[in-house]
């Protein structure tokens, strides 16, 4: 009992330091921003490239294959039950609303937390291992200001345009359903999602993607810098990146439902 | 070395990792010119302390300067500042691996002046020839050798012409004549630009040809048994363990022959 209080406490105290990191890195991090938008021609543009590769277009398959399974899926469970009451067309509605404002946005970020996340947590993992980033740091360089910025950059401008790639292939999931199993001309079905959506369905969804994605990168590479020096450190961090990252998502949405709520959309 | 001005002092220095204090309350001064030797057995705390000594853990008391300015009280944006006055050579170079070695030399160029495209490749291929690498300026650090990497690291280290120099284990792994190489190297540094040189090393061939003065560390008292020229020590230390270590087998000081 005594062992257990005492581990609680431990516990407690831990989380408390790790509190106080995550605190110092995400002032490091500001820093980082703040001294790229003073010195625009310090970013190495040749990584962000490198990161849209990696995040944004090498994530397109994926994003493709799950999103429109994801539409399928969901088309055929809301088909059967809509079916009963002869109200196949709200298969339509029922698609567009759930893929364009949650579904998407969701999976995609889910999606990047597990390639974008997890990279970024072993990357950085694997600098420190190497001592990369004491001589960042000896060299007078933020740290977070080159290895950061640009990961943050390149999954602003990707993860959304995934989010839009997914909809659509969410919708098109949709759309094969109603099509092959309901027997609905594609036509009707088409109409009908552009009847009932309007464009702010598909911006608000997109636009919490923006916060997913500044939450992934910051949990990644935080766990990156977190990570003890070896290399099953640097396996736990990674791992660690995804399943923080995926709960930060998860409440991230939440809240941003509450706030969309509030503003009355 | 006409004046004797202090490089780095170290007052009353307590290091070590939460929980254990592995130095207690250390004072020792470096001056301008001087190549110091951090010497002691392994694990007694060598590397920690350069740790400490660039800014990387802060002690748990006492103080070091390094140009005067005080490294543990200094905030983040001065301490950012006395960083880009000094080099580190790490022991296993700390290249970055998706940088090729010329832009991994060309960086702190970037990071820290004004210099056009043109020159900082110049500035940086120069300093891979001053390491013997200017054939590997393409090259990525994983295409090339440990000991490549170490030079390669030095090199990079050197890139902002730092009046002084850390060095973390700057031959270990090296073949002889390479280290003998890089001995020379660094006594020219000093020779030719006064650069002062702070390393950790165990190769008594480097401590008897190029170090003007050592400290060594001791783990058991957590403090410096001795100090000073290590040719007078290997005799003449009170401490059997200075004059063993100092006195491994088959070294002769034929190793001096490197020195001018
Ligand atoms: N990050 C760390 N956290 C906790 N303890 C550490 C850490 N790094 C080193 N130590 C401990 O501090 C002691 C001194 O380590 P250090 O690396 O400074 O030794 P060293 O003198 O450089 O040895 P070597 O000659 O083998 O390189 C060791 O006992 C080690 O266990
Ligand atoms: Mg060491």
């Amino acid at each position: 009992m005594r062992t257990f209080i005492i581990n609680v406490g431990r516990d407690a105290a831990d989380g408390f330091s790790g509190a106080a990191g995550g605190v110092a890195f995400l002032g490091e991090v500001c820093c980082g921003v703040a001294e790229t938008l003073r010195h625009p021609e310090k970013l190495r543009w040749r990584f962000v490239w490198y990161y849209l590769e990696l995040c944004g277009r090498k994530s397109v398959p994926i994003v493709v294959y799950i999103c429109f399974l994801m539409g399928v899926i969901l088309a055929f469970q809301a088909a059967v039950q809509l079916r009963n009451y002869g109200a196949e067309l709200f298969v339509a509605d029922l698609l567009a609303f759930s893929v364009l404002k949650e579904l998407g946005p969701l999976m995609v970020a889910v999606i990047a937390t597990g390639r974008a996340g997890s990279s970024f947590a072993a990357e950085i993992g694997t600098m420190k291992v190497d001592e990369e980033i004491n001589a960042l740091r000896t060299m007078g360089i933020n740290p977070c200001r080159f290895l950061v910025v640009p990961k943050l950059l390149a999954m602003v401008v990707s993860l959304p345009l995934l989010t839009v790639i997914g909809d659509i292939m969410g919708l098109a999931g949709g759309l094969a359903v109603a099509v092959s199993y309901l027997g609905m001309p594609a036509g009707v079905y088409i109409s009908r999602t552009f009847e009932v959506l309007r464009p702010d369905v598909l911006y608000m969804g997109v636009l919490k993607t923006v916060f997913f994605a500044v939450l992934i990168t910051l949990v990644g590479c935080y766990r990156g810098f977190a990570s003890s020096s070896d290399a099953q450190g640097v396996g736990r961090a990674a791992t660690l990146a995804v399943v923080n990252g995926i709960l930060a998502v998860v409440i991230a949405d939440a809240v941003l439902t509450l706030v969309y709520m509030a503003w009355g959309y | 070395m006409a004046e004797a001005e202090n490089i780095i002092d170290v007052v009353d220095l307590t290091v070590g990792y939460d929980g254990i204090r592995l130095m207690e309350n250390l004072n020792f001064s470096v001056s301008r010119g001087e190549i110091f030797g951090i010497l002691g057995g392994s694990g007694s705390g060598k590397s920690t302390l350069l740790k400490h000594l660039i800014g990387l853990y802060r002690p748990f008391s006492g103080d070091i300067r390094i140009f005067g300015e005080s490294m543990v009280n200094a905030g983040e944006r001065a301490k950012r500042d006395l960083r880009r006055k000094f080099g580190v050579s790490y022991q296993n170079g700390a290249l970055f691996g998706s940088m090729t070695l010329l832009e991994n030399v060309a960086m702190p160029l970037e990071e820290h002046t004004d210099l056009s495209r043109e020159e900082i490749k110049e500035i940086a291929l120069e300093k891979l020839r001053s390491v013997g690498l200017e054939k590997f300026a393409d090259y990525l650090p994983a295409e090339i050798s440990g000991g490549m990497m170490k030079r390669a690291g030095l090199a990079r280290a050197l890139a902002l012409n730092p009046e002084l120099l850390f060095f973390d284990e700057p031959s270990a792994g090296l073949d002889p004549l390479m280290s003998a190489d890089l001995d020379r190297l660094i006594l020219s540094l000093r020779d030719s630009t006064g650069t002062t040189i702070v390393l950790v090393t165990h190769e008594l061939e480097s401590i008897f040809s190029i170090i003007d003065r050592v400290i060594i560390l001791d783990r058991e008292s957590r403090g410096i048994i001795d100090s000073g020229d290590p040719r007078l020590l290997r005799t003449g230390s009170e401490h059997k363990w200075v004059r063993d270590f100092l006195s491994r087998d088959g070294m002769t000081l034929a190793a001096s022959s490197v020195r001018r």
